[in-house]
């Protein structure tokens, strides 16, 4: 006996599998130009032998290396410069809404705007990552100690906390989950921007290489690469989120 | 009216303000002019000018137009086939995997397929906006049709609606506020994807424009453009956010930050 969950998903897998042989089927049957959709056959044989041969392994990597500090950049400072907005109610009226304005901003249009001090470089990507992917973080770390209950204030008072042991005892406990949420958004925000800036400035990564793809037309190779990035995408969704629930432990359910 | 006014905290007013004076003073007296940080005074002028001559009225009709297109396509489908598995929980298990598969993968990350299909222009960048726009509607709209009250569907089913006339005239209406919230996401997401198809390829609206500001080393033009983007986004979501306040007053509560 399986349970219903679980015959549920198979089923749901069945579902896609069979979109997957619907789509081969209409490449074989050439009802589509394969210049537009490959076959699925030859998009996964082009993965294994760009992967085996073409070096996308360190494409992917070099991709990775970007998201990845370019968020650890965002993370450390929207926790940094939160907290130090965070602290004082006085520094909260004064900025949150210079910063409230930028927050719905396109990060990518820092990209003309920092091009201009970096050049085409791989530091102008990890910095428009930095500072594009900075808000969510940033903002959620200010809610997050705005909403640090009263009486736990006069509790810190009585105790004599520096203001130093306030935010890592009290504060920053406190605003964790909204803390980690607004990382999770970072995050999905650090890839779109690491693509765009390597598209951008030709930097070597997986976002420059399935540009070259596209140009001479190898849409296997397009496919497989577009199909990793889907990957990414939630492998690194999925890592936070456990990250998450590991931190987030000590609350119980 | 005045006490919507009164509340408006004038503390937030003042950083800005002191930068911007700040940097223009700054300029006046070193008279220092660099490739990537204008005068202040010279973004007003810039965008006085890009105003005037029209170019910058174009290049966000473009955007919106982008935007737009993108946004109604992709709405709609995700309304479709949100009120569908909204209403049908077996096909909702259904596709969960194949949505699980394909709703990782950035809307960036198809600029090339979509180059390839539709070739520069209007076509590539909406078909990547619809697909943005896609997945918030889509699962807002499930979990609004789903939130719908069982009571009402009762009361359908006694006044032997058809599936049709149910779901227009019951379930629609009754999900509409938490639909909206999943079409605000869309609107914002949108802009966003419009200005960075542009940035990265296609020649149109205001990301291109900023682009060629930035190789015609036209900082003070960059810089114009980046607060025009943010102003026209905090006019859209401004206007969304009334719409939804009339549309739904106490219904939409749960509306996103």
């Amino acid at each position: 006996m399986m349970p219903r969950r679980a015959l549920l998903l198979l089923a749901s897998a069945i579902v896609a599998a069979l979109i997957v042989a619907l789509w081969q089927l209409v490449s074989n049957l050439h009802l589509v130009s394969p210049i537009f959709l490959p076959p699925p056959d030859r998009a996964w044989a082009a993965l294994l032998f760009d992967i085996d041969r073409g070096g996308l392994g360190g494409r992917v990597l070099l991709t990775l290396q970007h998201m990845f500090f370019g968020w650890l950049l965002a993370s450390f400072g929207g926790i940094l410069i939160g907290s130090a907005i965070g602290i004082s109610a006085t520094a909260r009226a004064y900025l949150a809404p210079t910063l409230e304005f930028f927050r719905p901003l396109p990060a990518s249009a820092l990209f003309p705007v920092l091009i201009a001090f970096f050049g085409l470089t791989e530091n102008m990507v990890l910095a428009v990552i930095g500072f594009g992917a900075l808000w969510p973080t940033l903002l959620a770390t200010i809610n997050g100690f705005a909403t640090v209950k009263p009486r736990l204030y006069e509790v810190a008072r009585l105790m004599r906390l520096s203001r130093r042991q306030f935010i890592l005892t009290i504060a920053l406990p406190n605003a964790m989950p909204e803390i980690l949420a607004g990382m999770r958004l970072s995050l999905t925000i650090a890839l779109i921007l690491s693509v765009t800036g390597e598209i951008l400035s030709g930097s070597p990564g997986l976002g420059h290489w399935i540009m070259l793809q596209a140009r001479s037309f190898r849409t296997p190779d397009l496919f497989a690469g577009v199909l990793l990035f889907g990957l990414i995408g939630y492998a690194s969704v999925q890592l936070v989120s456990l990250l998450e629930f590991w931190l987030l432990r000590w609350r119980g359910r | 009216m005045t006490t919507r006014l009164r509340r408006v905290d004038l503390r937030g007013i003042v950083v800005p303000a002191v930068v911007v004076v700040g940097a223009e003073i700054a300029a006046r007296v070193t008279h220092y002019h660099s490739s990537s940080l204008p005068w202040p005074s010279e973004v007003v002028t810039a965008a006085g000018a890009a105003l005037i001559d029209g170019s910058m009225l174009r290049a966000t009709g473009q955007t919106l137009l982008a935007a737009f297109g993108g946004l109604m396509i992709g709405a709609s489908l995700g309304l479709v086939f949100g009120t569908v598995m909204g209403l049908f929980l077996i096909v909702e298990r259904l596709a969960e995997v194949t949505i699980e598969a394909l709703r990782p993968i950035p809307s960036v990350a198809l600029i090339p397929i979509a180059l390839l299909i539709f070739g520069l222009g209007y076509a590539m960048e909406i078909s990547l906006i619809a697909k943005t726009s896609f997945w918030p509607v889509l699962l807002l709209t499930i979990a609004a049709v789903r939130g719908v009250k069982p009571r009402l569907l009762e009361v359908a089913r006694l006044l032997r609606m058809g599936l049709a006339a149910r779901i227009v005239k019951v379930v629609i209406p009754a999900a509409l506020p938490g639909i909206f919230v999943g079409f605000r996401i869309a609107v914002g997401a949108a802009l966003v994807v419009a200005v960075t198809v542009e940035i990265a390829a296609n020649p149109l609206g205001l990301g291109y424009a900023m682009m060629r500001a930035q190789e015609a080393l036209r900082p003070d033009l960059v810089f114009a453009y980046l607060f025009w983007i943010g102003i026209i986004g905090w006019l859209i979501n401004g206007l969304l956010s009334v719409a939804q306040r009339r549309l739904f007053g106490g219904a939409s509560r749960a509306a996103p930050p």
